[in-house]
């Protein structure tokens, strides 16, 4: 199902955010969560699968880096947490040959009281953030929320902001960002896939 | 996925692969939160319906359906209406009334879950038929084994005991052969089916072959199914071939039990109390397996919203079904 819809924007192309900008973006993000910080919060970044868990490590070792001191991070899979179980069918996982083993949630620290960092790739209509918070409540009492984006694409379905973004980029719904990074993609990159003229 | 799970054939190597990965990524880890249960298939109903007894099937279907917050129904016959004179078609077509989801059975009789699928528009899944099959003890099973041996690809198991009476022996042997293990059956001679040879295992009468194989799966003596027969010449004589203790388990080999067990009879009590065997991973297995059967069951079944279409002609297909066998 998901190929079929894809065809319909294989149009153009066009890199928006080379590598060199991407690098700068998260290292920017990293700087405004610092400045943000208030006496006493203890920090702890939680990326959400795929490409938000890398980042939210990108992020963690920057934070480490600039402040000097050891930032939890942890990655979060939401796909029990969905809106649309039923109504899309399965969109996560389905191997149908060998693959490299899948990865599901890992908190590897307690976020009770931590001022949780959420970090995704793309913010579209915030159900995957409204899913990813129902997710961090069965975990614990964190004291605080904020929720960091390398893009926000605008079509927003629910009340959900964004405290970091990356990049602001305005979309129609038959656009499609792709954000490529280096760890799953060998090449960090933000692509704009337009619909066809 | 099919929309039944009755028979380990209902599934293909790559949907059990699936339901695997399932249970690895999201549902090993649930168990070890505080709180132990996710939204996924909130406002679903399942109807656990047992016709024979059960401990860790049936806990561990309840406990599956609330995990995923479904709403969880228990019918034991021997509280239900089927002490009453009803029909197993009039029960399920009563229950169907209800519009489940999805309907576990556990039932005496080969095919009784078979049977229930024609009534009924929910997603049946068999917890064992008689002396039919046992398809997710099989899942879990399997599932035990890949986290124990990683792939199962020539991996060689025997299959020791009961044979004859047990659905666990039919789904397995099924099952261990699709994931590419070598499967050896172990009994006397009156407690193997007919025919047996033909399904491609190896057949022995001696547990002198242990030495043979990677694992070693055991079976229960089904004593309350050999009523009105006798398979073997004494019980004494059957413990003395058959029981399997400690001094035939060599390093590294593993041994598994569907359970319940009976200590002195298939398994000594040794070996039953030992590191070697994985009976309990195997009920934590089961209940992980179970949790990713209930949602891929429907989660795969499930028409996605851009093709309406789709779904007009699937439900039609349902009800044709439906209306024809009633």
């Amino acid at each position: 199902m998901r190929v079929l819809l894809d065809t319909h924007v294989s149009g153009v192309l066009r890199t928006v955010v080379s590598a060199d900008q991407l690098g700068r973006t998260v290292v920017r993000i990293a700087h405004e969560i610092l400045e943000k910080e208030q006496p006493g919060d203890e920090p702890a970044v939680v990326g959400i699968h795929t490409r938000g868990a890398f980042l939210a490590h990108r992020l963690a070792d920057l934070l480490g880096q600039f402040s000097g001191r050891e930032i939890p991070v942890g990655e979060l899979d939401i796909s029990l947490y969905r809106d649309d179980v039923a109504a899309r069918g399965s969109l996560t996982i389905r191997p149908k040959l060998p693959q490299p083993e899948l990865r599901g949630t890992n908190l590897p620290f307690s976020i009770d009281e931590k001022t949780i960092v959420l970090v995704d790739d793309v913010l579209f209509t915030g159900r995957t953030i409204r899913a990813a918070i129902d997710a961090l409540f069965d975990y614990g009492r964190p004291a605080r929320i904020q929720l960091a984006v390398l893009v926000d694409r605008g079509h927003r379905e629910l009340p959900i902001r964004p405290d970091y973004v990356g990049k602001n980029l305005p979309t129609s719904q038959d656009e499609r960002i792709n954000v490529r990074l280096a760890e799953v993609d060998g090449v960090d990159e933000i692509v704009l896939e337009g619909a066809e003229e | 996925m099919n929309r039944h799970l009755l028979s380990i054939n209902d599934l293909s190597r790559a949907d059990i692969d699936s339901v695997l990965a399932t249970a690895r990524k999201d549902f090993l880890e649930l168990s070890q939160r505080d709180i132990k249960k996710v939204p996924t298939l909130r406002g679903r109903t399942i109807i656990d319906l047992f016709y024979e007894k059960s401990t860790r099937t049936s806990t561990s279907f309840e406990l599956a359906g609330k995990r995923l917050s479904a709403d969880v129904i228990n019918v034991k016959s021997g509280y239900s209406a089927a002490g009453k004179g009803e029909s197993l078609k009039d029960t399920v077509l009563t229950l169907n009334a209800y519009r489940p989801d999805i309907i576990v059975i556990r039932h005496p009789h080969v095919g009784a879950a078979a049977f229930i699928s024609r009534f009924t528009r929910a997603h049946v899944i068999s917890a064992g038929d008689g002396k039919g099959e046992h398809p997710t003890q099989c899942l879990l099973d399997i599932f035990s084994l890949t986290q124990a041996y990683g792939s199962l690809d020539g991996l060689k198991v025997a299959i020791v005991g009961d044979i004859l009476h047990s659905r666990v022996a039919r789904s397995n042997l099924l099952g261990f052969q699709k994931m590419g293990m070598e499967v050896t059956l172990i009994a006397p001679p009156a407690l193997l089916p007919r025919g047996v040879e033909a399904l491609g295992a190896d057949v022995s009468h001696s547990l002198a072959d242990l030495a043979n194989v990677d694992v070693i799966y055991l079976l229960r003596l089904q004593k309350e199914r050999h009523q009105g027969a006798n398979f073997m010449p004494s019980l004494r004589e059957y413990i003395d071939r058959y029981c399997v203790g400690r001094r035939h388990v060599r390093p590294g080999q593993r041994v598994l039990h569907p359970g319940p067990i009976n200590r002195g009879v298939e398994i000594e009590s040794g070996l039953a109390d030992s590191e070697e065997n994985m009976i309990l991973e195997q009920v934590e297995a089961g209940l992980a397996v179970r949790m990713a059967l209930l949602y891929r069951i429907i989660v795969d079944n499930a028409v996605p919203a851009a093709t309406s279409e789709l779904k007009d002609e699937k439900s039609q297909a349902a009800n044709e079904r439906f209306t024809f066998h009633v």
